[in-house]
């Protein structure tokens, strides 16, 4: 019987098996950012071991950095102690840094790619749950815990039990208006919060291939809110030609696009799981709830838990709707908006910020709510400038910020004041997830921009 | 990695499913760059709220945390772990835990125990009937007691192994670092490398 696309991968990355244990896996590569490395670095230091491979291993500050005033002492010193910690230790060490101010420094998931050092059939792991949006590029990348993070640096290896296998295919054409977000929301809401797990995810079908590289990044990025390990899609030619060109693209580009050419799941493969998807249907998707898989289409009202039958669903959505300050059958777009976040390792790459641009071109953001636009990297707030985005941006009434993770979790100052709501193009809409008290609807970067303009959640097509 | 054989305790009952490691940890705890003092940030939000069942006398010295399912989604962060480590629970007992909290879980010597909800839902009634409750996990023979009933789980046995000797997973590792140079002898050429840096 032929392998799916991860038992491919899974199997040229085994280091060592045996009976009864866990795989010992070789990492390929392994990402670094300040809040969940410290403690593993402390961890090798008091072991006296070393940094196995830093030639593998690269870091970047994303997730405390301030999105103004870059190039000053940060404020916080908490922050400041974390960031500087980040430094020495990548100075002690070896390993390369992209610090807040050089030109590739940004959200860890986004820099991977852009520097082209993100490839198909490999092993990709970080302190991060969003480490799954790499397996865009048909790889195996999953988010990992702090003593993991150690064992890597240590041993450029994990032990790990091997997932099992889901196909999710999506089939169709999405209506104008509807994007990779939409898609990816939409199956959470399927699937559930708990659908994925212990499975790594392969992306199929006609509606996946159509997507652009940083749409399936999207697709991707959002498989551990259904629970997943990891997400992937096999790669093709739209890979190649993303890859190629960039600073870490292979030299001998020929016998890497022959193995990569490899890389897909057999036609006589057996997933564990396989879903049907139908793209054609798919509406722009929001998030009423305090989990991703509590979502609906937009024109859809917010949800009556008197009708749900499962009694702990039931529960958690009156519990979500108290949290929310939402009334049961109320039109979700009548639902008032103070903040737009548009960014995150979700929806910060260049094409997002095109997208939510071109809504917004010549016209004003409403007069009821602010609108922060933070690039996902330099880079892409670079590529931004060049094309008169920030101008955009900044003509419409929003502000234009420097790179970062910043609201999407609120550990920056960038975040929501207790009772205020977010539309935000992030990937969580958990209680306090953007600030202690905020509460957040997740959506896609056109429905972020309609909704800028409208003050009320909207997508592009009710302007 | 403290050895991990067998632990009584009372319970706390926290009735909540898709419990997220935002609540368990918000990330403006995360600053800090230490292992330890992170029992502040445990369930800070919630623990505002006078009713909430950490902040109710007959529950504070629990050691045993009994949660609805999805425990532990969301963010990978292992402070997750060691806040509840720091506050002082021991065991986490669920039907459903996210991936990367389990193996966190693991790994730092929490035991994670998965049982079904029947199971949890009776806990659940046993200890709030009752707050002094005595239940004792027992890795070694895979069970869950309490009262008079006696419940078991699974756990693999090289886990169970590892967590009752304590062992910390990078030292069994590097004893297969021959396997590993092997491995690194064979892998292509093509693979990309971070250093030194291309431009």
């Amino acid at each position: 019987m032929g392998k799916t696309l991860a038992e491919k991968i899974w199997d040229d990355h085994i280091v060592r098996s045996a009976e009864g244990e866990p795989d010992l896996l070789y990492i390929d590569l392994h990402l670094i950012h300040e809040v969940t490395s410290p403690q593993a670095f402390d961890g090798l230091r008091l072991a006296g071991r070393p940094v196995r491979r830093a030639d593998l291993t690269i870091a970047t500050e994303d997730h405390n950095t301030p999105t103004l005033d870059i190039l000053k002492p940060i404020a916080d010193p908490v922050s400041k102690l974390q960031i500087d910690t980040l430094r020495s230790n990548a100075k002690e060490f070896g390993i390369r840094l992209h610090s807040l101010g050089d030109a590739d420094q940004g959200v860890v998931h986004v820099v991977g790619p852009q520097l082209g050092i993100t490839q198909p059939g490999m092993t990709i792991v970080c302190g991060d749950s969003h480490t799954s949006t790499h397996g865009a590029f048909g790889a195996i990348a999953f988010g990992i815990g702090t003593s993991e993070v150690e064992h890597v640096l240590a041993t450029q290896t994990l032990p790990s039990r091997r997932p099992k296998t889901m196909a999710i295919n999506v089939e169709g054409t999405l209506k104008t208006g509807v994007s990779a977000k939409d898609i990816i929301l939409a199956i959470i809401a399927q699937i559930g919060t708990g659908g994925g797990q212990g499975y790594i995810i392969e992306y199929r079908g006609s509606a996946i291939r159509a997507l652009s590289m940083e749409g399936r990044m999207t697709v991707c990025n959002m498989s551990i809110e259904a629970g997943a390990r990891a997400g992937l899609i096999a790669p093709d030619q739209k890979t190649f030609d993303y890859i190629k060109g960039k600073p870490h693209a292979p030299q001998d580009f020929e016998s890497a696009q022959s193995y990569w050419q490899s890389l897909y799941t057999d036609a006589d493969a057996k997933f564990d799981v396989e879903i049907t998807i139908n793209a054609d249907e798919l509406e722009p998707f929001v998030t009423w709830g305090t989990n991703p898989g509590q979502g609906l289409p937009l024109n859809a009202s917010v949800p009556n838990p008197a009708e749900i039958k499962d009694a702990e669903e039931r529960g958690a959505a009156e519990r979500a709707l108290q949290y929310m300050g939402l009334v049961a059958g109320t039109p979700l777009k009548k639902i008032a908006i103070d903040t737009v976040f548009l960014g995150s390792c979700t929806n910060g790459r260049i094409e997002d910020l095109r997208a939510a641009a071109s809504v917004l071109e010549g016209k004003k953001i409403a007069s009821t709510l602010r609108m922060l636009v933070v690039p996902g990297s330099e880079r892409v707030r670079q590529q931004a400038m060049t094309e008169g985005l920030d101008k955009v941006f900044t003509d419409a009434g929003a502000e234009w910020r420097n790179a970062g993770c910043s609201m999407c979790l609120g550990m920056n100052p960038d975040q929501l004041a207790v009772g205020e709501r977010s539309a935000s193009t992030s990937n969580r809409n958990f209680e306090g997830r953007q600030g202690k008290g905020g509460r957040t609807h997740l959506v896609s970067p056109l429905v972020a921009a309609a909704t800028a303009i409208r003050g009320t959640l909207s997508s592009p097509a009710d302007l | 990695m403290e050895k991990f054989i067998k632990h009584t305790g009372t319970g706390v009952p926290l009735r909540r499913s898709n419990v997220d490691t935002d609540q368990i940890i918000p990330a403006v705890y995360l600053k800090r760059v230490t292992r330890s003092g992170f029992e502040d940030g445990l369930f800070s939000a919630w623990r505002l709220d006078p009713e909430f069942v950490f902040n109710k006398q007959e529950f504070k010295s629990g050691t045993v945390l009994v949660a609805g399912p999805e425990f532990g989604t969301g963010s990978s962060r292992e402070h997750a772990v060691w806040a509840l480590q720091n506050y002082g629970f021991k065991v986490v007992i669920s039907s459903r835990f996210a991936d990367i909290f389990r193996n966190n879980s693991l790994k730092g010597g929490l035991l994670t125990v998965i049982v079904g909800q029947a199971v949890v839902d009776a806990l659940w009634d046993a200890i709030e009937s009752d707050p002094t409750t005595s239940i004792t996990v027992d890795l070694e023979a895979r069970t869950v007691s309490y009262n008079a009933i006696t419940v078991s789980f699974e756990l693999d046995d090289y886990t169970r192994w590892r967590l009752m000797e304590g062992l910390d997973d990078i030292g069994l590792t590097l004893k297969h670092t021959d396997s590993i140079d092997a491995f690194e002898a064979k892998r292509p050429a093509y693979k990309p490398k971070t250093l030194p840096i291309r431009v």
